[in-house]
C-alpha cells in the first residue's frame, strides 16, 4: 500500500523514513499541534515550497536542466488565481479557472522557451530563462492596472476558506473556521502534487530523464529524442510550479512580486534543492522544511542564544538576532561541504 | 542479389579544409559482416558518425532500405534500425548496470513517454534486460553502479546496450579495445553469434587482424578518408594497396 502510494520509491534509510514521517505528521496536524497564526503560516509555506522545490528537482535533479524561471511559473499560478478571484468573484469556480489557466499558461510558456533553447544546449536554456523571468518580473511591476504593480493584489477567497466562516465550535482548543479549511486545502493539494511527481520520476519517463542527465549523447543514440523529453519535463515542472503558486495565493489571499516572483525566492529554491539532495524528490521535503524553518525561527533562536551568553565577550554580538543571515550562510556552506549529495544522499549512504 | 539495406553514396565530410571522409560509396547487405580497416586517422570512426548521424555530412547521402535518411537525427536513425556501440565507452555512469540495459529495452518498447506507470512494474522490460545481461555475462554485476565497473565489464556493457537495441544494422567500433585476453572472447563470441543469425547487418571497425580473418565476410579499406579497397578478405588482404598502405604498418605493430 505505502509502496504503491510512494510509487515504489522508498526512502531506503530508516533515519530518512523517520524524518519524513515526522514532517508528514507535523504538517498534517500543524493547526492542532502548533496552534498560532505564525506557526500555521509557516507550515503552509513549507507545504507550498515542498511542491515548488520538488517540481524544480524534477527539472534539475532528474533532467539536469538549469532554469532560473521557476519563480516566474510559480508567480503565474499565483497571479492566475488572484486575477480570477478579483474579476470573477470569490467562488471556487474562480479558483479552478485561475489555477487551470495559470498552469496552462506556464506550460505553454515553458514549451515555447524550451523549444527555442533546449534544441541547442542546456546552458542556453538557463540564460534564456533568466532573461524571460526578469522581463516578466518587470512587466508585472509595470502593468500596475492589471497586477497591482509593486503593491500586488489583495483579494477575497471563497467564504468557506476565510476566518469568518465557522463550521463548529472547537476541537482540541482549535477554532473550526475557514482558515483551518484553507490550511487543509493547501496541505492536501501539496501532498497530492508531491505524490504525483514521485509517480512521474519513477515512471519510464522519469528514467529517461535520468538517462539524459547522465549522458544525453547516448540517450539519443539508444533512440530517445532528447529535446522532446527535455521540453516535456520543462512543461510539467512549470505547470506544477504554477499550481504551487495557486495554492500559495489561496493561503495568503495576496500576491505581489516579492512573495512569488523575486530572485530571492529563486535562490531559496536552489538552496533547498541542493541542501535536501538533488534527484531524490524527498530532498525537496527536507530542504524546504529546513530552510523555511531556519528563515522563520533562526532569528528567534539566535535571540535566545544571544541572551544566554550575555556578558561573554564577542559572542553576544556574533549571536545577535540581526546576524541570522550570516549564520544561515554558514549553515549552507557547511551542509554543502559535508553533504555534497544533500541530506537525503548522505542518509541513504548510511 | 537483393537490394542493400544500408548504402552510402558519395558520403563526404570536411572539417575546415581537411576532408575526413572523401566521397565514400558503399553498400551493405543483410547477413553480411563487413570489417572496416585502415590506419589511425583514416576516417573509420568519422564514417560511422556520418552513418549513425552524430555528424552531418557535407555532401552525399546515407540510404537505409533505399530511403534517404541523411536529414534524420540520431534518435530517428536508431529507431529506424541503425544501432551503434562506441569506441570510447559511452554509458550512463551513475545508474546501475541493469538500468542501463533496461533503458534500451524500454526505448525499443516505445515506453519512454509513459508518465504514469511504475518503471519497476514492467516485468517484460525487466525480464528482457536480465536476459541480455545473462547473455553478456554481466548478470552478476546487475545492481552495480556503472562507474564502479572494471574497464572490461564496461566494454561488455557497451556491447550489451547495442544487443539490447537489436537493430537491423549493428555498428561496432573496436568492441574489444582495451579488453584483456580473457575478456575479449565473450564479446567476439557474441558478434559471431549475431553473424550466424544471418538476418543482421554488421559493420565492424577493428584493428586486430586475427579477429578480422575469423569474422569478416568482406573487408573495406579506408585510407585518408577515401575507399581504397573493397572485397572478400583474401583478395583485399593480398592487394597491393593494403600491403603498402596498411598491412605493413599494422603487422609491425602486432
Amino acid at each position: 500500500m505505502i509502496k504503491a502510494v510512494l510509487s515504489g520509491d522508498m526512502p531506503r534509510s530508516s533515519v530518512l523514513a523517520l524524518v519524513l514521517g515526522l514532517i508528514l505528521v507535523c504538517l498534517a496536524l500543524a493547526p492542532f499541534l502548533f496552534p498560532g497564526v505564525r506557526t500555521v503560516d509557516t507550515a503552509a509555506r513549507i507545504c507550498v515550497f515542498i511542491v515548488l522545490v520538488a517540481s524544480y528537482d524534477l527539472l534539475l535533479g532528474y533532467g539536469g536542466i538549469v532554469s532560473f524561471a521557476h519563480t516566474m511559473f510559480f508567480g503565474i499560478g499565483a497571479y492566475g488565481v488572484a486575477l480570477a478571484l478579483t474579476h470573477m468573484g470569490r467562488g471556487f469556480d474562480a479558483i479552478l479557472v485561475g489555477a487551470a489557466a495559470g498552469a496552462l499558461l506556464a506550460a505553454v510558456l515553458a514549451f515555447v522557451i524550451g523549444l527555442f533553447s533546449l534544441r541547442v544546449r542546456a546552458i542556453f536554456f538557463a540564460m534564456i530563462t533568466l532573461a524571460v523571468a526578469s522581463a516578466v518580473a518587470v512587466l508585472v511591476s509595470q502593468l500596475s492596472g492589471l497586477t497591482g504593480g509593486e503593491d500586488g493584489l489583495t483579494f477575497k477567497t471563497p467564504r468557506a476558506l476565510g476566518p469568518a466562516f465557522k463550521f463548529g465550535d472547537e476541537l482540541f482548543g482549535v477554532k473550526l473556521n475557514g482558515k483551518l479549511l484553507s490550511y487543509y486545502v493547501v496541505f492536501i493539494g501539496s501532498l497530492v502534487l508531491f505524490l504525483l511527481m514521485l509517480r512521474v520520476v519513477n515512471s519510464p519517463f522519469g528514467r529517461v530523464l535520468q538517462a539524459i542527465r547522465e549522458n544525453d549523447f547516448r540517450a539519443e543514440a539508444i533512440g530517445y529524442r532528447v529535446v522532446y523529453y527535455r521540453v516535456a519535463a520543462t512543461c510539467l515542472s512549470a505547470a506544477v510550479a504554477a499550481l504551487a503558486g495557486s495554492l500559495y495565493a489561496i493561503w495568503l489571499r495576496y500576491v505581489g512580486p516579492d512573495t512569488t516572483l523575486s530572485m530571492e525566492i529563486m535562490i531559496d529554491i536552489l538552496l533547498m534543492v541542493v541542501i535536501g539532495g538533488m534527484g531524490t524528490m524527498y530532498g525537496a521535503v527536507i530542504g524546504a522544511t529546513l530552510l523555511v524553518l531556519a528563515q522563520n525561527y533562526l532569528q528567534n533562536l539566535m535571540g535566545v542564544a544571544g541572551s544566554l551568553v550575555e556578558g561573554v565577550p564577542v559572542l553576544p554580538q556574533l549571536l545577535d538576532a540581526d546576524r541570522w543571515l550570516l549564520w544561515l550562510g554558514v549553515l549552507f556552506i557547511l551542509s554543502v561541504y559535508f553533504f555534497p549529495t544533500g541530506v537525503v544522499g548522505r542518509l541513504r549512504r548510511g | 542479389m537483393t537490394s542493400p539495406i544500408l548504402a552510402t553514396e558519395g558520403l563526404t565530410v570536411r572539417f575546415g579544409g581537411h576532408v575526413a571522409v572523401d566521397a565514400v560509396s558503399c553498400a551493405f547487405h543483410t547477413g553480411e559482416l563487413t570489417a572496416i580497416v585502415g590506419p589511425n586517422g583514416a576516417g573509420k570512426t568519422t564514417y560511422f558518425n556520418l552513418i549513425s548521424g552524430q555528424i552531418p555530412a557535407s555532401a552525399g547521402r546515407v540510404l537505409l532500405r533505399g530511403r534517404d535518411i541523411s536529414g534524420q537525427s540520431v534518435s530517428q536513425r536508431t529507431r529506424a534500425g541503425i544501432g551503434r556501440a562506441f569506441q570510447l565507452t559511452n554509458l550512463f555512469p551513475n545508474l546501475s548496470v541493469f538500468e542501463n540495459v533496461r533503458l534500451v529495452v524500454q526505448s525499443k518498447a516505445g515506453q519512454g513517454m509513459n508518465l504514469w506507470s511504475m518503471a519497476s512494474r514492467h516485468a517484460e522490460l525487466t525480464e528482457a534486460a536480465e536476459a541480455i545481461l545473462t547473455r553478456v555475462r554481466l548478470i552478476g554485476n546487475r545492481d552495480q553502479t556503472v562507474s564502479e565497473l572494471s574497464h572490461g565489464n564496461q566494454r561488455k556493457l557497451e556491447v550489451a546496450l547495442l544487443i539490447a537495441l537489436d537493430p537491423a544494422v549493428y555498428m561496432f567500433d573496436e568492441p574489444t579495445a582495451g579488453m584483456s585476453v580473457d575478456e575479449a572472447p565473450v564479446v567476439l563470441d557474441l558478434i559471431a553469434e549475431l553473424k550466424e543469425q544471418r538476418d543482421r547487418t554488421i559493420l565492424l571497425v577493428e584493428h586486430k587482424m586475427d579477429v578480422i580473418r575469423t569474422l569478416a565476410d568482406r573487408i573495406i579499406v579506408l585510407h585518408n578518408g577515401a575507399l581504397a579497397a573493397d572485397g572478400d578478405p583474401a583478395t583485399v588482404m593480398a592487394s597491393d594497396v593494403v600491403q603498402e598502405a596498411y598491412m605493413g604498418r599494422e603487422l609491425e605493430d602486432v
